[in-house]
């Protein structure tokens, strides 16, 4: 439009393409409005070359009216004030009209065209109705435009355009607007591909001229950024990036190149010494200061960099990518420091630094400036590094410029802050009024120490809130570490101490041993100035002991530390051991760890002196700790096996190792003890059928064992000490968790040793044992015993003696010598000494030789045990509600017999007597039988040698010990008398002939003796020690006989069928004198009758007795008295079956007193016992028959103790005759039965 | 080549650090230190789920003014770091790269002797070799 200035404004976003319109131009005015407004409307596709991809564009167009000026002349490529396309208007309808004017106008707009080569133009016709209307002559309305593309377009119809009656809203009006836009913007695009296109290949041409002399970049640069400006006016503002990447990209290999030695001319102008370094300018869109110099290649290398990043900062905005303006802006100004130092630019020490902070400053007020504050803290991940960059920048500008130092600057410092200052020119006219530039920020602070101080403390604490922010705690630290070295500078301790010890802690936790070390350093010199006398000393310390410090500088901590301890008390000062020294072995001796009260504990420390010089020890002191275990009962071997087993560390040979940590890692990495394996069997099956895929170990724990456990390479300290400590104990168990080194005043305690190391002390009490030589003890030959006498606490003195009660059944025969030895706590022997033994009717005592307490008596003592002489009987008895009770009495294997010995021993010690019960087995087992051969009787006794020992026997005698009648005599048959040899398990038989005179007596004592002595016995007449068996034979009491009637007027029995039974007993012998007492026997009505139980029992189940199968009947004592019994019975099955059994017992009623036992219960005497015994013998069972005799004896009103049950005793061997046993009765079966029954046995 | 590499831990604890200037080896312990935080923010930005297929190289953790860091991350988390100094720009992404897998065999090497302990530092004269050609001699 005319409105618009002759030489359109570039370098404002408000640049479009310019159109520039001839002919009718209030034609134009008319349409201008709706042109601008619908042009861009609709996108529109641009296929490029080259292979780029096709953009859908927004075509807008600055319309310039026509003059020739505008027509670019040759060799100006000026790109921007090219116009792309040349549009001729008319509205001409008047062939005349045409004819005489528009005609020419037209000839003489494309004769210049022509002249400049444009090709790109556009004849638009504007026809109306109203025009028409009022041309009554006119032609048809095409004739014109016909008339036009035949004199203009000899080729190109389409350049030549009817508009109809654009102002009126028709949809004819409509059509022909959108077909001229499509035209219009269709030949826009065709005249951007072409132009831009031969612009790019003329660019592209004198980029390949860049190795040939005369070339400069700066031509160059102006070449290529007019692309930029127009992709950029074309809204293409990828593409316009890319163009200044490229120039960027060739800026710096030309540098790279020429820090390689190939160097370009032109770049000498940019090695110029940098004089101004006022930083980045991004406020503008284009920097036309810079702009100019680069075009007359004045430019400085700062000046290039800072325009190209000024422009790609612009486009970077419009494309919304902030973040990365700053991350380009951080390797920009990297960069650059480093290109300037390539190119070997002289810079004046400092000025990069302004540069960089005040370029810093800039990209972030930037930044800030095009996003909201939400924003900026979810991206401080893209700033903070500008933020750290800067913070540096000051620092280091800070400590040039003497801000830091505690006296201030000095003048050479403020000369030099003058230069800087004047290097940075005056302040851009953007920012002089605003309160918070990038200038004014560096100008105050490099203007005085406070201002300095404040500005570098918040731009610090900026930079380290966003790290912490963002998670960066080690880059926050790093701050916060140069925060505290400019502290430090400025004298204040107190404040720098934090972020030391924030730092320390961290490093140390991660291990970074370097670190530590220094910053450690930096700690101590604080810790100095604070007079924090006891951390000083602790870092002294751990200095010292530090290997990545030279041995001067660990000499110099360990002097501060002696220093300080040579120096008076106060009160000692308190440091962790581990810094200064190492415990590296603990040694027990005795190896075990386990002492008694009063016994010597020697415990050896190795500990491993950290300091670079030798250091003298004044004291060494461990406190134990103790702990009260009252585990009395257990045994020593077990407690000093749970305690070499229970550290991992802990050796056989009393020894614990310390892990080798060092005090860094130890610290850091806490327990540096592996775990044990924790292994577990895996097995993998297949889901369908169960069968083992496969198997393996699995390690649950090993996340704990493939850790680290210790970082650092172990410490090669010179000094290695051995110290050994004595403690002599004097309570119990204890272990040591404390130990302390002291030197000088300071004192270095190791809280706890781990792993825990303990010894135990105990305190036992005396105690006597008495255990047989060999497996068993043999009853009858004299047996050696060992006295075992632990004497605990209790020292055995001379005259203590073992005073022993005798018993008959086991005399101490102490007829050899016997000497005692004692054995030291250890086992070793000690001594020897003689036994003296006295023995008088009640007691043997034994005089024990004086023993030290913790010690162990040993001696041996002959015992014999008699064996008494009548056998055992079996130990069943049957209560009459049919209860069997055993007797719990332990039988040795091999069924034999044992007699258990008690002995109380009244010891030294205690007022208590001490009973020790000792088992002697009875090395034989004798049985005998009666054998019968007509009218002869035999006796037959077997002697069974049990035991495992060998044996002679001789004189095997039988006797009859009751009567010495001779009535009746024994004559040996079998058996010799001479001594024979019977091994384990073997037996002899004796076979006795019996004659008798008149009678037979009705019971017969028997005792058979023999001679046995243990074939290994040397001494032969005392080896002999005689056996005893005693036995009674009875004569028959009562004959039992049993008849089996079938029912009356059947001859057999038949099943299913009751039958008669009847039992009839008789008496066989008169009773005796003897016999009187034996049996129960009671008299009614002058006849003297006693009880008999019998019972009917069928096993075999052939036989249903039916009604009472058993009952009491009174027999009267009296040779044949009989007793007969009816009772019913059914047999079961057909065939002859064995008649059912028939048993007959005593019949023992509750009132008998049984104060003493009759002979016939034939127990051991000193074994006797009754029900009444056995009921104390064993509470639990007879509670149930005591309950059930109470219920009794309420009813009786009796209240005795004695059972109110009846007992019954069964007869013994021979003195019932059944005479019916084995008899059979025929039974048939039953007749009409139609099954036959086939019973096959 | 490199001026500084080095060998951390899962727990961040340095296992091998070689550095070239031995005046500078503080300055560089510091840096490689703090590059575990922009290492740990760039495994952590890998989702959890993306783990397995996450490419071990790291890429370029922070330039600083003189030199450039390099992060490396093996699939046991143990990083690797190499730092190269700035001016040398011969060294592009794909030398790094393959220093990297250098390194990462030579220390897989290493992982592989039976005699190593996991966890320890690592004191292989082959490793050290093969670090030391990766440096830049000292000249």
């Amino acid at each position: 439009m005319e409105a618009h200035e002759e030489k359109p404004i570039i370098y404002t976003m408000e640049n479009k393409p310019i159109v520039t319109c001839a002919g009718d131009q209030s034609l134009f005015t008319s349409l201008y409005t709706s042109l601008a407004q619908q042009l861009p409307r609709e996108p529109m596709e641009w296929r490029r070359s080259y292979g780029r991809a096709p953009k859908m564009i927004h075509l807008e167009a600055n319309f310039v009216q026509f003059k020739e000026e505008l027509l670019p002349k040759d060799g100006n490529r000026a790109l921007l004030t090219f116009p792309f396309l040349h549009i001729y208007w008319t509205d001409c309808c008047d062939t005349e009209m045409y004819k005489a004017s528009v005609k020419d106008d037209m000839l003489r707009w494309q004769s210049t065209l022509r002249l400049h080569g444009s090709v790109d133009w556009l004849i638009v016709v504007v026809e109306s109705e109203a025009k028409k209307k009022n041309k009554t002559n006119i032609l048809p309305r095409t004739s014109i435009v016909d008339k036009i593309r035949n004199d203009f377009c000899n080729k190109q119809s389409d350049r030549c355009v009817v508009l109809s009656d654009p102002l009126k809203e028709s949809s004819r009006s409509q059509d022909s607007w959108s077909s001229f836009l499509t035209k219009l913007r269709t030949l826009l695009l065709m005249s951007f591909t072409k132009n831009l296109g031969r612009f790019e290949d003329d660019m592209r041409t004198l980029r390949e001229k860049r190795t040939e002399p005369g070339w400069s970049f700066c031509d160059y640069f102006m070449v290529q950024e007019e692309l930029a400006f127009v992709f950029e006016m074309l809204q293409q503002f990828e593409d316009a990036l890319v163009q200044y990447d490229e120039l960027d990209a060739l800026f710096t290999q030309y540098v790279l190149n020429f820090g390689a030695g190939d160097g370009a001319n032109w770049l000498g102008s940019f090695c110029a010494p940098v004089k101004r370094w006022n930083g980045l300018l991004l406020r503008r869109p284009i920097d036309m200061e810079k702009r100019e110099l680069i075009q007359r290649g004045e430019a400085s290398l700062l000046d290039l960099r800072s325009y190209l990043f000024s422009r790609q900062c612009t486009l970077l905005i419009f494309l919304q990518r902030p973040w990365e303006v700053t991350q380009r802006a951080l390797e920009l100004l990297h960069n650059c420091v480093q290109e300037l130092c390539l190119l070997e630019v002289s810079v004046v020490q400092g000025a990069l630094d302004c540069w960089v902070f005040l370029s810093c400053l800039e990209v972030l007020h930037r930044i800030e400036g095009c996003c909201d504050r939400a924003q900026l803290e979810a991206n401080c991940s893209h700033t903070v590094g500008l933020w750290t960059y800067a913070t540096e920048k000051l620092k280091s500008l800070g400590y040039l410029c003497g801000l830091v130092a505690e006296k201030g600057p000095t003048s050479e410092d403020l000369n030099r802050t003058v230069d800087l200052l004047a290097g940075l020119g005056e302040e851009r006219p953007e920012t002089v009024n605003s309160l918070q530039s990038p200038y004014k920020k560096l100008n105050e602070a490099l203007s005085s120490v406070e201002a300095f101080e404040k500005h570098y403390l918040e731009l610090s604490h900026a930079a380290m809130e966003m790290y912490r922010a963002i998670g960066r705690m080690r880059s926050a630290r790093l701050i916060g570490k140069s925060l505290a070295e400019f502290y430090m500078k400025k004298g204040d301790p107190e404040r720098a101490e934090g972020f030391l010890d924030d730092s320390l802690r961290s490093y140390v936790a991660e291990g970074w041993s370097l670190q530590v070390t220094h910053t450690r350093k930096q700690m101590a010199e604080c810790q100095k100035l604070l007079q924090q006398t006891e951390d000083y000393l602790q870092t002294s310390a751990l200095l010292a002991g530090d290997a990545n410090l030279t041995v001067e500088e660990r000499k110099h901590f360990c002097q501060e530390i002696l220093t300080f301890a040579s120096q008076p008390p106060p009160g000692p000062q308190i440091c962790f051991m581990a810094a200064f020294a190492q415990l590296r072995q603990m040694q027990f001796s005795p190896p075990g760890a386990v002492v008694h009260v009063g016994a010597a504990l020697q415990l050896e420390l190795r500990v491993r002196c950290l300091m670079p010089v030798a250091v003298k020890v004044e004291q060494l002191a461990a406190t134990l700790h103790f702990s009260l275990e009252q585990g009395g009962a257990r045994g020593r071997a077990g407690s000093a096996q749970r305690r070499t087993g229970q550290g991992p560390q802990g050796q056989g040979d009393g020894v614990v190792l310390f892990p080798q940590g060092s005090p860094l890692a130890g610290a850091g990495m806490g327990a540096s003890l592996l775990p044990a394996l924790e292994l577990y069997e895996m097995q993998d099956r297949s889901p369908s059928d169960s069968s083992l895929n496969s198997t393996g170990v699995v390690c649950k724990n090993m996340h704990l064992l493939l850790r680290r456990h210790d970082s650092s390479a172990s410490l090669d300290t010179p000094t290695r000490s051995s110290v050994t400590l004595s403690l002599l104990v004097a309570l119990s168990f204890s272990l040591p968790p404390l130990s302390t080194l002291s030197v000088g005043r300071v004192q270095f305690v190791q809280s706890h040793i781990y792993p825990v190391v303990q010894y135990e002390v105990y305190s036992q009490e005396p105690q006597l044992t008495i255990e047989p030589l060999s497996d068993n003890l043999l009853a009858g030959i004299p047996q050696k015993v060992k006295f075992t006498i632990a004497t605990g606490h209790y020292s055995v003195k001379k005259g203590d003696a073992l005073q022993l009660s005798n018993t008959d059944s086991m005399p101490i025969l102490h007829s050899s010598c016997c000497s005692a030895t004692i054995l030291s706590s250890t086992g070793e022997r000690v001594g020897e000494s003689a036994l003296s033994i006295q023995s008088s009717e009640k007691v043997t005592s034994i005089s024990l030789p004086p023993t030290p307490p913790y010690h162990t008596l040993e001696f041996q003592l002959e015992v014999l045990c008699h064996i008494p002489p009548t056998p055992f009987k079996p130990d069943i008895e049957r209560l009459t509600n049919g209860e069997v009770r055993h007797r719990p009495k332990s039988h040795a294997d091999r069924g034999m017999i044992n007699i258990d010995q008690k002995v109380s021993i009244d010891c030294p010690w205690s007022i208590y007597s001490t009973l020790i019960s000792l088992t002697f087995y009875v090395p034989f087992k004798a049985k005998h039988s009666i054998l019968s051969a007509g009218k002869r009787k035999y006796i037959q006794v077997c002697l069974q040698n049990v035991s495992d020992t060998i044996f002679h026997l001789a004189d095997p005698v039988l006797t009859d010990t009751h009567t010495s009648s001779l009535s009746h005599s024994l004559t040996h048959l079998f058996g010799s008398s001479l001594p024979q040899t019977v091994c384990s398990q073997q037996s002899v038989f004796c076979l006795w002939e019996m004659r008798w005179v008149e009678r037979l007596p009705l019971c017969l004592q028997c005792a058979f003796s023999a001679s046995f002595a243990p074939v290994s016995a040397s001494d032969a007449h005392t080896a002999f020690k005689p056996y005893r068996y005693e036995f009674q034979l009875d004569r028959t009491l009562y004959s039992l006989k049993a008849e089996i009637l079938p029912p009356s007027g059947d001859q057999h029995c038949r099943t299913g069928t009751l039958c008669g039974l009847e039992v009839s007993i008789t008496r066989q012998a008169e009773p005796s004198e003897t016999e009187g007492e034996e049996e129960e026997s009671t008299e009614i009505e002058g006849l003297r009758t006693t009880k008999l139980m019998y019972e009917v029992v069928d096993n075999s189940s052939n036989w249903a007795v039916c009604g009472k199968s058993s009952g009491v009947v009174s027999m009267p004592v009296a040779a044949s008295a009989t007793h007969r019994v009816q009772m019913e019975v059914m047999p079961l099955f057909a065939g002859h079956l064995p008649f059912p059994n028939i048993k007959v017992f005593k019949y023992l009623p509750h009132s008998a007193v049984p104060a003493i036992q009759p002979d016939t219960d034939s127990c051991l005497e000193n074994d006797t016992m009754s029900l009444l015994d056995k009921g104390l013998d064993d509470q639990g069972d007879t509670a149930s028959i005591r309950s059930r005799g109470s219920v009794h004896s309420v009813g009786s009103g009796e209240q005795q103790r004695v059972l109110p049950m009846p007992r019954l005793e069964p007869f013994s061997p021979g003195q019932v005759f059944y005479l019916s046993q084995g008899r059979q009765v025929l039974v048939l079966p039953v007749t009409d039965d139609h099954v036959m029954e086939v019973n096959v046995t | 080549m490199a001026v500084c590499i080095a060998v951390i831990a899962k727990e961040n604890y340095p296992l091998y650090i070689r550095s070239v200037p031995i005046q500078n080896e503080l300055k560089f312990h510091y840096t490689v230190h703090t590059s575990l935080d922009v290492v740990e923010e760039k495994i952590s930005a890998v989702g959890k789920a993306m783990a397995d297929q996450r490419e071990l190289y790291l890429g370029l953790l922070y330039p600083t003014e003189d030199y450039k860091v390099y992060g490396y991350v093996t699939n046991s988390k143990v990083k690797f770091v190499i730092v190269v100094d700035s001016s040398n720009t011969s060294l592009r992404d794909n030398e790094i790269r393959s220093m990297f897998r250098k390194l990462h065999n030579s220390f897989t090497d290493v992982m592989c002797n039976p005699f190593y302990n996991p966890g320890d530092t690592i004191q292989s004269k082959a490793f050290d070799s093969m670090v030391t050609a990766m440096m830049v001699q000292a000249s």
